[in-house]
């Protein structure tokens, strides 16, 4: 409970510094990009609007910065994100709509790929030196690539050359009755649709945790308590589970990196397939300079990373009974 | 001096063959190129072939020079943001580690924030807030990527650092009143050389990608030509959708060799400082050669004589460093 509770002050914190980073990067770069980017608006949306997004970054120009920043904070805990003007819609309206995608995609990769290179790299730090030990270069070139290369390489082969998936967007957007909802058949067409994106992400991040975990496994199979199991006869499948529980744990420890990096990635292979999640999103607002939505999907985005590390916290303490004790270390 | 103990294993040979040949671009790249990587004089979409070995893009230039060209922004951003990044995590790290306390308190809060904080789009709000001119300034980017990468390096060295703090020879240097900067710089931080550079390599290697992720999206400058604005101007006329491979191939696959050189040569560094990990670097023709089993018994640690140059000094990770 400790823990968690550290960690939960570790990722409030955490926050606080991105919404701090998120409110004083604007104010505070060379150029004034807020002023700008009025500047620019003015004529083509409503006086209305424009307070709104003022608002947003804080309000007025003659008021002082921490007078602002209290503003700023103020609109956040009301949930209001600022307005973008390319969509003509309150920021967290749109995100509301791309969220989902991303999480489900993203969620679901993360999911396989940690249980596949988990899995792989204890057995191939169970039979280090033996033939397996070739996948490793493999794997090393597959982690060095960038998720948006493979990405696109996927797509030329598989969807553009062999026609096996379809190649962009994230559901049969040209099926005339076909709306995003929960029926049968835009389900079916997202599954689909999902499948190629969703392959991509888990090539991109399975040698990660496959080289982490046969690292650890290859330093505990030389472990006294893997040889005193053997020695007493135990199945080989109980002794590789044994020395496999203890070798995650750091994998799981060091989640907290590689979520951050697989969340980075995962958003551009959006990109590549054009799929409708917040990685596509964050694009259209780059090139069109929609700052308020640039904002709000960073702050979306850290929110959803520190929650995922709050979830693997969450496991780490299920599968180490070390961390469960009440006794101060 | 003894000959450097470095692990000879097929993979740091072949990480450093391919990592000089980068670097070999990266310097006589730009001199190299056959055409100007702007020049648009050439017909549109050419597949390869011996004037253009990876043909044209829908403008006409091309795609080798491009290639070529583009080595020395991308490897000199990399290097910039690894460097600084390094910097960074020695100095954080080392002090927050040999100095204890509050210091290492509030260091260490402050490398947790940065780690828990996604980097690529914490990077991608700063970026996008950059005038246009400081994009193509490959100093000020390659400095705004180290601001993103230091942290994992801070918290490993940190920790060697805690386990050096009390050695003898640091004791005795503190007793002969050895200034705290000299005891950190003169006296720790050569011993945590592998450890370090592991991290350089791991902090490169991120910069790589940050920077190429970065001109990937359209946030770099794009009079600057580097691997990413290739594959920026691919993507944005559909070049994987509507087969033009070769306009995408070239750029991507040097990215990812460069990568995988830097891997490779943190294999050999892991094993070096791990060396259970290291039997596992030798080939089965090797193995059989040194006489070894080709599997491994359990609970033993080969050990090779002719490899037995092993670190005096053995360096315990508590963290093994994994990219």
């Amino acid at each position: 409970m400790r823990l968690i509770g550290r960690r939960l002050a570790l990722y409030a914190l955490t926050f606080w510094v991105a919404i701090t980073v998120n409110f004083l990067l604007p104010h505070l770069m060379p150029g004034n990009p807020i002023q700008t980017m009025i500047g620019k608006l003015t004529g083509t949306v409503t006086p209305a609007e424009i307070r709104s997004i003022r608002l947003a970054f804080g309000g007025g120009l003659n008021q002082s910065l921490l007078s602002q920043y209290f503003t700023y904070i103020g609109q956040l805990l009301h949930g209001n994100l600022g307005f973008s003007f390319t969509n003509s819609k309150n920021v967290s309206s749109i995100l509301v709509q791309y969220v989902p995608w991303t999480i489900c995609l993203i969620g679901v990769a993360t999911f396989i790929s940690f249980l596949i290179g988990t899995v792989t790299g204890a057995l191939l730090g169970w039979t280090r030196g033996s033939r397996l030990d070739s996948l490793i270069p493999t794997a090393t070139f597959f982690q060095a690539t960038p998720y948006f290369f493979l990405a696109s390489v996927m797509l030329l082969f598989f969807a553009s050359k062999l026609g096996w998936f379809p190649p962009q967007d994230g559901y049969n957007i040209y099926a005339l009755n076909l709306h995003p909802g929960w029926t049968w058949e835009f389900v079916l067409s997202a599954l689909r649709y999902g499948q190629l994106p969703l392959i991509s992400i888990v090539l991109s991040s399975v040698a990660g945790w496959m080289l982490g975990m046969r690292n650890m496994m290859v330093t505990m199979v030389a472990e006294d308590f893997v040889l005193m199991s053997i020695a007493m006869g135990l199945p080989k499948r109980k002794v590789i589970w044994a020395a496999a529980r203890n070798a995650v744990l750091p994998s799981i420890a060091n989640l907290s990196l590689a979520i951050g990096l697989v969340v980075s990635g995962a958003l551009l292979v959006e990109l590549v397939f054009n799929y409708p999640g917040v990685g596509d999103l964050l694009l259209n607002a780059i090139s069109s300079e929609d700052y308020p939505l640039i904002q709000g999907i960073f702050l979306v985005i850290t929110l959803a990373v520190l929650a995922a590390n709050l979830l693997a916290d969450l496991v780490y303490l299920l599968l180490d009974p070390r961390t469960r004790t009440e006794v101060a270390p | 001096m003894k000959s450097l103990r470095f692990p000879r294993s097929p993979k740091v040979i072949v990480g450093m063959v391919i990592l000089g040949f980068f670097i070999f671009l990266m310097i006589f790249g730009p001199y190299l190129a056959p055409y100007s990587p702007d020049n648009t004089n050439f017909a549109p979409l050419l597949t390869p072939s011996a004037h253009h070995w990876f043909g044209t893009t829908s403008l006409g230039q091309d795609i080798f020079s491009q290639t070529l060209v583009g080595a020395r922004a991308t490897m000199v951003v990399a290097g910039v943001a690894g460097l600084a990044a390094t910097m960074l995590s020695i100095l954080i790290g080392i002090s927050a580690g040999y100095i204890g306390g509050f210091t290492d308190d509030g260091l260490s809060l402050m490398s947790n924030v940065f780690l828990a904080l996604p980097g690529l789009p914490l990077l991608i709000v700063i970026d996008s807030y950059l005038p246009v001119n400081s994009r193509s300034n490959s100093l000020i980017i390659g400095l705004i990527i180290s601001l993103t990468g230091w942290a994992w390096g801070a918290r490993v060295l940190r920790a060697q650092t805690m386990s050096l703090r009390n050695r003898d020879f640091v004791e005795s240097a503190r007793i002969i009143g050895e200034k705290r900067m000299r005891i950190m710089f003169s006296e720790i931080a050569p011993n945590l050389l592998p450890i370090l550079a592991s991290s350089l390599l791991f902090t490169i290697l991120y910069s790589i990608g940050a920077y190429v992720t970065l001109a990937y999206i359209g946030l770099t400058s794009t009079s600057v030509w580097n691997w990413g604005t290739m594959l920026f101007w691919a993507q944005s006329n559909n070049a994987p959708l509507s087969g033009e491979w070769y306009w995408f191939i070239p750029p991507g696959m040097c990215i990812a060799l460069v990568g995988t050189s830097l891997a490779l040569l943190n294999f050999g560094i892991d094993e070096f400082i791990n060396p259970r990990l290291r039997a596992g670097g030798l080939s089965g023709r090797q193995r059989r050669r040194l006489g070894m089993p080709r599997r491994q018994r359990l609970g033993f640690t080969p050990v090779v004589r002719s490899v037995t140059t092993a670190p005096r000094v053995s360096v315990q990770t508590q963290n093994p460093v994994t990219p």
